[in-house]
Order: structure tokens, then sequence, then C-alpha cells
């Protein structure tokens, strides 16, 4: 018995002392009926192999690790960024339990959303009691000041009619006639978790634009010189927004940040639950479409709602997630343009900052080669800002990328010298990557948690960034936009080369050379 | 310390009661109908626990419950190691559920082994339209190209399935055939079947009974040579190891665990059971179904039991040992003799530091009941307790075998009642879920995970209450509790004030 009182031995130590070892190689050879060795060995080794990788690239129907999310995630992460907001999400309740626990695995932060909770009667006869029950419950319980509704896969097969309920909700009474209930459909069998963010907060701002689904005048634009700011789905909002707002004020901008949920997901504990905290006022939503312009840090999580925005007469901007020097510059210089406001000298100082950052370390980085994967801006910010470090980022692999997203993609290798060799995957999955990693070796691999298996199967060291960092904490804090969120991931990328190059030169005796305490 | 040791029974009761008419008036009236039977106040005596259960959430109210499929992938099969397990229908429920449940498992992850693997259909609109059944062929196809070593593959079907009237068992029947015989399972485990994951669970046990066990012939021999004491673990998922660290104790005794079910199990492991000769049933919520179904056709008696704390588990050793002759009846005596030192060197070091600390649950399968043995063994009361997803059974278990007088139970809790009801009952420690982990962190209130083991565990069998106490202990005597409130608002505690 190796357990003790004294030293409570863990899982990770407990089950490799010598007592569960026998115990499950009797459990494996008694029991399990196992392969012999040598086949999962050859075979092992054939999934390392040009000829897999020809077979696994050729898969039709079959998806494996698939790096993207369905719609109405996107939905609720877009609906908690306004004040008291409660995403309610009509449909099988199953749904609403997985979202609540991705979201709170990743920002380890309470997620409130509740579904219609819709069964097999539903199913039959449509979930119209549902959501009048529904919103009445939720008006009630959690008092928001409002109620964004989006839809599970099950509402959508079956054709429920968000528009017709709600309407029909408020007649009987679920809750008062002027209360918000912005809506959207959310199909997951159409896009990702970024279409379903767009599609909410198209939703959310048509309410509120456009005459609130008849119930009021739509509202007529007088321009202002406000900017409104989408910062689309992203891992990294409580630190992105939060560094977003540091510069709008430092550069004397008014502006509207749309679908603010940088707070909702950063609560304190001080002894109080705030089920509701900070978001985009409904005052502000509404008045955002006075707006001068708004800007998209993520084009595509706004292919909507942008051309929607634009309708209303405003400029629209959109950025691929802008990490590092020229893709703030640009950032930075829209801002200028648009509010007429110079960029202060502090940010001027903080690029020559990163800058300098950038220099000290490109030794280390210059032609290293990366694989990346996630969402389709994510893929496109990180790809170049690896090439202004002189980087090579080879692989970059987008589940829910599109057509359009690999030629944008291909545009900027095709745009660098450093970009020759790199190939955009649209639409695939990280088996597909698995084969890419063992077939094209890389350096180094950018990705979620769940490159962790990517790492152990092929020996590529994993940087975390992206969504969902579920084994790693507090990385979302911190801002990967701006010249500081530049700053990060650069150190993000040193911090794990350096750790490779101690990793390989660290057994004593064997070697001590190389092993160097200056670099 | 909480509140609830400074009162009388009488009292707590009469508060509990209170609590209770105080969060159903927040509900519209019907639905506080409805709620007022899920909540009640624990009488000494009941035979259960009087609420009512396993009955449709409300919407709206923030349940939280999962869904059937949640019950199938989630729980009863995706444990299954040697098997791919297919999320069939859009991608969501296989993403979300992919790798979260820490079921444990030893093999080559990828080639002969798929429990961390997420095999999904990934619908598209076309798919709705025009059915998913070609696609479903084809992806078997490519399964078995690329993933040569599996032994079988199951069909967890999402909502859409049942919806748009595919017919997911003939491409099974017909796969099957074409590959030999191949185990491939359909389950109509869709997600609005149902109330909760239960109905997943029930027919996960189904799929298990119609396409894995009336496929092998009675009279077929097991790989191995039967012995009088092969028991086969029933409803143990091997949660940061808690299967293996209960299979340890069963074979020191003197049997031997010819099948684990589903934790780290394999599909032979689930062919070879119809030859144990005793099931022992740890979660009865998720496989009682199975069980039952075992002792009517194989006529295999299931005993259940409960690894959680020193105390349940000596009651269980024996109790399984009864089934045995006087080999392994000395065989439990002598586990729990060799466990002993442990065991007292565990409480020695802990229940001094959690002595009188009461404890609000909230947990699906077995666990409202089943760990309260193990907070009692440090010294602990459990407070208050409910089902996620359980059914009357489960609720008289708990009344005739676990609970206090003057418990609170509440059954599919919403989120605003639990809050409510800790706000009010002031436990020292809240055992819940990933959901509402982080809800009572930020009130101050010491937390630990009691479906995932908070990353932790195992938590059973004598190795894993080790572990539970030791977390128990850093939950709750954690330093940083102290200093949730900022020196300079520090208000001193009501009743702390009027004891002065």
């Amino acid at each position: 018995m190796a357990q003790s009182a004294e030293h409570v031995l863990d899982h990770f130590e407990l089950f490799r002392g010598p007592e569960y070892q026998q115990m499950l190689a009797n459990k494996k050879k008694m029991f399990e009926n196992p392969r012999d060795p040598a086949e999962v060995e050859r075979i092992r080794e054939w999934a390392k192999t040009p000829e897999y990788r020809e077979k696994n690239f050729a898969r039709e129907a079959l998806t494996v690790n698939p790096a993207k999310a369905c719609q109405p995630l996107g939905a609720v992460f877009a609906s908690v960024g306004f004040e008291a907001t409660l995403p309610f999400v009509h449909g099988s309740q199953g749904c609403v339990a997985y979202y609540r626990s991705h979201l709170s695995r990743h920002f380890k932060e309470p997620s409130s959303c509740v579904s219609s909770s819709m069964t097999e009667d539903a199913a039959v006869f449509g979930g119209l009691n549902n959501m009048i029950d529904g919103l009445a419950n939720s008006y009630n319980m959690y008092k928001p000041k409002m109620i964004a509704v989006s839809t599970t896969c099950m509402a959508e097969v079956i054709g429920d009619d968000l528009n017709a309920f709600i309407k029909t909700s408020k007649e009987k009474g679920s809750v008062p006639a002027d209360f918000d209930v912005p809506f959207a459909h959310t199909p997951a069998f159409v896009g990702s978790h970024v279409t379903g963010y767009d599609n909410a907060l198209k939703g959310i701002l048509e309410h509120f634009w456009d005459g609130k689904a008849g119930t009021a005048a739509k509202l007529e634009r007088a321009p202002n010189n406000k900017i409104n700011l989408i910062g689309g789905f992203d891992g990294y909002t409580v630190g992105n927004i939060r560094e977003i707002k540091r510069i709008f004020e430092l550069m004397g901008i008014h502006y509207t940040i749309l679908a603010d949920n940088s707070d909702v997901f950063d609560t304190p504990t001080d002894g109080e639950f705030r089920m509701y905290d900070g978001g985009t006022t409904l005052e502000d939503a509404a008045n955002a479409v006075h707006a001068k312009a708004t800007i998209s840090m993520q084009q595509w999580c706004t292919e909507k709602t942008l051309p929607f925005i634009a309708d209303h007469g405003q400029e629209v901007v959109a950025f691929n997630y802008p990490v590092g020097v020229s893709a703030t510059d640009e950032f930075l210089m829209a801002l200028s343009r648009i509010s007429g406001k110079d960029i202060p000298e502090e940010l001027a100082r903080e690029r020559g900052r990163l800058v300098d950052a950038m220099a000290d370390s490109s030794a280390h980085v210059h032609g290293k080669k990366f694989a990346i994967y996630g969402d389709p801006d994510l893929c496109y910010g990180l790809a170049a800002f690896l090439l202004e470090l002189g980087a090579e980022p080879i692989h970059v692999l987008s589940t829910n990328g599109n057509k359009a997203w690999e030629e944008k993609m291909q545009a900027l290798f095709g745009s660098s010298p450093f970009g020759q060799n790199c190939h955009a995957y649209p639409g695939r999955d990280l088996w597909h990557m698995r084969s890419l990693l063992f077939t094209e070796p890389v350096d180094f691999l950018i990705g979620n948690t769940y490159g962790k298996y990517l790492e152990r199967d092929t020996g590529t060291p994993l940087i975390r960034i992206g969504f969902p960092i579920f084994d790693r904490h507090h990385h979302h804090r911190s801002p990967v936009w701006g010249y500081q969120g530049g700053m990060n991931v650069l150190v993000k990328i040193l911090d794990k080369i350096f750790d490779e190059i101690d990793k390989k030169t660290n057994i004593a005796g064997k070697t001590d050379y190389s092993f160097d305490i200056i670099r | 310390m909480s509140l609830a040791t400074t009162q009388s029974i009488a009292e707590i009761k009469a508060r509990n009661k209170e609590l209770i008419q105080e969060v159903l008036r927040v509900y519209p009236e019907k639905t506080a109908k409805r709620r007022a039977k899920h909540l009640n106040v624990h009488e000494a005596g009941k035979s259960d626990c009087g609420v009512k259960s396993n009955l449709k959430s409300i919407p709206g109210v923030m349940t939280i419950r999962g869904c059937a499929y949640a019950g199938s992938k989630g729980v009863v099969w995706g444990p299954i190691k040697d098997m791919i397990h297919i999320s069939h229908g859009p991608v969501g429920c296989g993403q979300y559920s992919w790798g979260s449940r820490r079921n444990y498992y030893v093999g080559t992850t990828g080639i002969d082994s798929f429990v961390t693997l997420q095999f999904t259909s990934d619908f598209q609109e076309k798919d709705i339209v025009f059915g998913g059944d070609k696609k479903l062929v084809k992806i078997i196809d490519e399964i078995q190209e690329l993933f040569p070593l599996n032994n079988g593959i199951t069909i967890q079907s999402e909502c859409p399935i049942g919806l748009i009237g595919d017919d997911i068992e003939a491409v099974s029947r017909a796969k099957s055939k074409e590959y030999g015989g191949k185990t491939i399972v359909p389950v109509r485990c869709e997600g609005f079947r149902g109330v909760s994951q239960s109905l997943g669970h029930h027919i996960a046990n189904d799929a298990v009974r119609d396409w894995v066990f009336d496929k092998v012939t009675p009279e077929s021999k097991p790989t191995f040579e039967p012995t009088p004491y092969d028991v086969a673990i029933i409803g143990d998922y091997n949660i940061g190891g808690d299967a293996w660290s209960s299979r340890i104790l069963l074979e020191e005794m003197g049997l031997r665990v010819i099948a684990q079910w589903s934790g780290d199990g394999s599909l032979a492991e689930l062919e070879a059971t119809p030859k144990a000769k005793l099931n022992v049933l740890h979660c009865y919520r998720s496989m009682n179904y199975i069980s039952r179904h075992m002792e009517e056709k194989f006529g295999i008696p299931w005993c259940e039991y409960n690894f959680f704390g020193p105390s349940k588990i000596v009651e269980s050793l024996r109790k399984i040992a009864g089934y045995f002759d006087d080999k392994i009846k000395e065989g439990a005596e002598r586990v729990i003799a060799k466990y002993q030192p442990l065991v007292d060197a565990v409480i020695a070091k802990y229940r001094p530091r959690l002595e009188g600390k009461s404890v609000m649950l909230f947990v699906g399968g077995l666990r409202p009941r089943h760990v309260i043995g193990a907070y009692e063994d440090l010294g602990m009361e459990v407070v208050g307790t409910g089902y996620e997803f359980g059914h009357n059974d489960d609720y008289q278990r708990t009344a005739q075998h676990y609970v206090k007088d003057g418990t609170l139970i509440y059954d599919d809790v919403t989120g605003y009642e639990f809050e409510r009801f800790v706000e009010k009952i002031q436990p020292d420690l809240v055992g819940s879920g990933i959901k509402e982990k982080y809800v009572f962190q930020k009130m101050g209130v010491p937390f630990r995970q009691m479906h995932s083991w908070d990353y932790s565990g195992p938590y059973h069998g004598y190795d894993g209450f080790a572990i539970f106490a030791r977390d128990m202990d850093m939950a709750i005597n954690s330093p940083i509790w102290k200093k949730t409130k900022a020196p300079w608002k520090e208000v001193p505690k009501p009743n702390l004030l009027a004891a002065e």
C-alpha cells in the first residue's frame, strides 16, 4: 500500500505504483482481449506515414477532433455581453448545460443561461408553451433587463418561429410588452460558434435599431462621433476588451463596445455572486446606430452583422484578430483616421517597446516553423505576427474556416518571404493536423487545450493560445491585442522555445553543454 | 462553523420549511406549485424524502440537468475504450463532452483506444434535409479504414436524428454484416428524450442488452477459465481512477474482477459479464437496468455497495463477501485490517480540522447519498442534498440509509433556489458541479466539484478516501476564504455580534 495520510498520493502518482501497475497489466491480459502489441505498434507507425495522411485527407464524412463548436455557444457568449442580459436558448436543455460548462471551464467563472427545456411533446407540438412558461419564469426569477433568445438544433429542425413565439408570449403576459426580447435563429448544423455570435449580435442590434420586432419605431440615425467596437468570439475577451478600452481612452475617442462581456467573465470573489456584471448598456446598444463607424476585430465573427450595420449608414471596418506590430498599427491608424484623433505618444512608445522586444529575441524565433489551428480570424492574426517575427506558419488549419478564408490566408503567405512554404487548411480537423505534424514536422504548435493530444502523439511542443483553454489558468485575463498584447504573445512563444531548449539539454553527464544560463 | 450546529432539530426544520416557502415566492403561481413538490424537509422515519422526482424540468428556471445523450455518450458508453463512439448529429454535443469526464483508461489513444477522441458526423444543413444515413454509412467505412483496431462502434444520436426519421438501426445491421458481424450499436439517446440524463442511461443499458448481449450466444465460452469468485464492477466510471482503487480491494479480498462497467472497460468485458457470479453495483441510478436484466436472464445476483469513506467501505466489503464462502469473508476482514492504519491516520490528521463542518450537496447519480458516509467519517454533517436526475427509489435509499432528520431536500434544484438555500444555511462546504462551482466561490463559500472530483480523485476505496479527506480539508481550510472581504469593508457578522 503506497497511500499515506502524511503524503497523500494523487492519481498521477498513485497508479504508477507497482500494485496498480500489476493489477492493470493483469486486467488487460486476462479480460480486455487486447490486440497484439506488435500490431498496435505497426498501426501506430502506419498512422504517421504519408500513405495514412493521404487516406486521412480523403475523408468525406467523418470528423475527428474538430476545432469548432456549435452556433448557440457563440450566441450565449455574445448575449451575456449586454447589461443584465439572460441568454435563453430555446430547445433541449442538455445543450445549455453544455454551453455553461464549456464557458465556465475556460474562464473559471459562472456562466448563467437558461433553457426552454423542450422534450418529446414539444418535438411533436412545437415549443410555444415552453417559450411562454420559460420567459415568465426567467423574468420573475432572475430579474434580467433583457432576455436574448437563441435556438438549439432541435427547435430549428421542428421549425419553431421565434418571432411569433415571443410575440405570443408577450400577449400571454410572460414578460411586459415593452420588455426587450431580441432573438436569433442559431441552428447548430450551420456554421459554428462564430456564426452564432454573429447571428445573436445582429439579432440584438436589429431589435434595438429596427423597431423591436414591429413594436416600436425604427431608430432614425443621427450621426455622432462615437466608434463602435465588436470583439467577436474571443477566449481572451477579458484582457482584450480592457486593453481596447485603455487604447480608446488614451486616444480620447468616444466609444461603445458592443457585446462587452469582459466584466461578466471576470467578477471578483468578495462574497457576492454577480449573475450580471458590466456589459453594453441597452441604451448604448440602441444608440450605437448613431455612431460614425463600427470596427470588428474579427471579420468571420461579423459576416452578417457588419453589412447590417453598413446598411444603416455607418462606415464598417473589419480586422482579422490583430496581433503584433503591423496589425496593431493598422488598427490604430484606422481609429485615428475615423476619429480624427492623433495616436498619442504613449502608444508610440508601447509600439517601440514591442519592436524592441522582438529585436532582442528575434534570433530565437526567426526561421522556426509553426503549425496553428483555431478560429479563422485568430489563425490569421497569429500567422501574421509569426511572419513579422521571421517565423514560418507552415500549417494553418481552421475547422470553421471557408474558401474565402483560405484565399485570404494564402494571400498573406504570398505577401511575405517567410510565407512561401505555408498552407491554409479550411474545414479540416485535428486528426488531419496530426497527419500534417507527422509528415511535415514543425517546431511548435499553437492551439487550444485539445492540442495537448497532438503534442503527446507527435512530440510537437504546444503553445496554448485559443479557445478553449481548460488546463491552464488565467491567461484569458491578459490581452493579446494591442502592442501590450503582442508582447504577451511574444513572451508566451519565447518561454516555450527556451523551455524546449532546456528540456533537450538538461541530462547531466550527457548534455552539460548548451544548457546555457544566458540566452 | 455553520449556524446549523447551534440550532435544535426543531429550529432547523422550521427554518428549512420557511426557506422553501421563501424561494417559492419568486415563481409565477403555476411554477411555484410545481416546484413545491420537489422541495422538502426530511422527517426521520419516513420511507422516502417526500419529494417528487424524475419529472420534466420547468422551462426558464436554470435547471442543472443535462440530456439523454449526455447520459448515454457521456456516462455509459463513452468510457468503453476500444470502441469508437460517434456523436451523430451537429458538432456541439460531442465537442462539449470531449474528454471532460475524466474516465481514466489505459491504452494507446487513437490506435487501440478512443475515449479522448471526438468522433462526430458534424451534420450540415443538407444532412438535416436529406437525412444522414448515407453519411453514417460512409463514416463507418472511414472509421474502419483509418482506425482498423477499433473493436466496435456505437452511434450516439443527437436531437436531430430522431426528428428527421433516420434509420440508424438499419445502417448498423447492414454495416455489421458487411464487416463480418462487427459490433455496431445504434443508440437512440436524442437529447429531447425524457427529462434528464437518466433516460439516456436507461436507453444505453438497453442498447447493451439488445446489441451486445443478444449477439453473444449463451453457450459461448469466455476467453478465460471461470472461477467461483468472478465478479463484475457495474456503474463505476473510473473518474480519476475510482474503479481502479475499488478493483484493487475486491481483488485483495480474493475476488476476480472480470469486467468494469464502464470506466476503463472494453467490449470483451461487456460480453463476458454474463459469466459473472455476482454483479457489484456502485451507481445504481445509471446501471440498475442492466443489472436487473442480467439477474432475470442469466440468474446473476447483484449487490449495491458504497466505496466512499471507511464506514461504508467496511459495510460494503462484508456485504459483498456475504455472497461468497469463508475464504472471501476472511479476505474481506484481511483487507479491512490491512487498511485500518491508513484510515486511522487519515482520520487523526483531518477529522480535527473538519469536525462539525456542514456540507450541502447537489449532484447526480449515486453521490447525493453515497458520499454522506465519507463526510460523516470526517466528523462532518450533510445538511442539504438533492439529485439532479434521481428517481423515487433513490430518494427511498437516501431516506432509509443516509440523511438525518431535518435535512433540506431539493430535487432538480434551480440556480435560484440553490443560491438562496446556501446563502441562508451558510454551509462550510458546497459539493456540486462545474456550473455551480464559481457561483458559490464568489459568495465566499468553499466548494468541491463532486462530478469530476475537481480534477482530483480517485475518491473511491481506501486510497481514494485519503485524497477525499485531503481535498475537503484544503477546500474548507484554505486561507483564501478569510480574504474575500477587503479589510476596510469588513462588517462583523450579526450572529457573531449577538453571541458576544
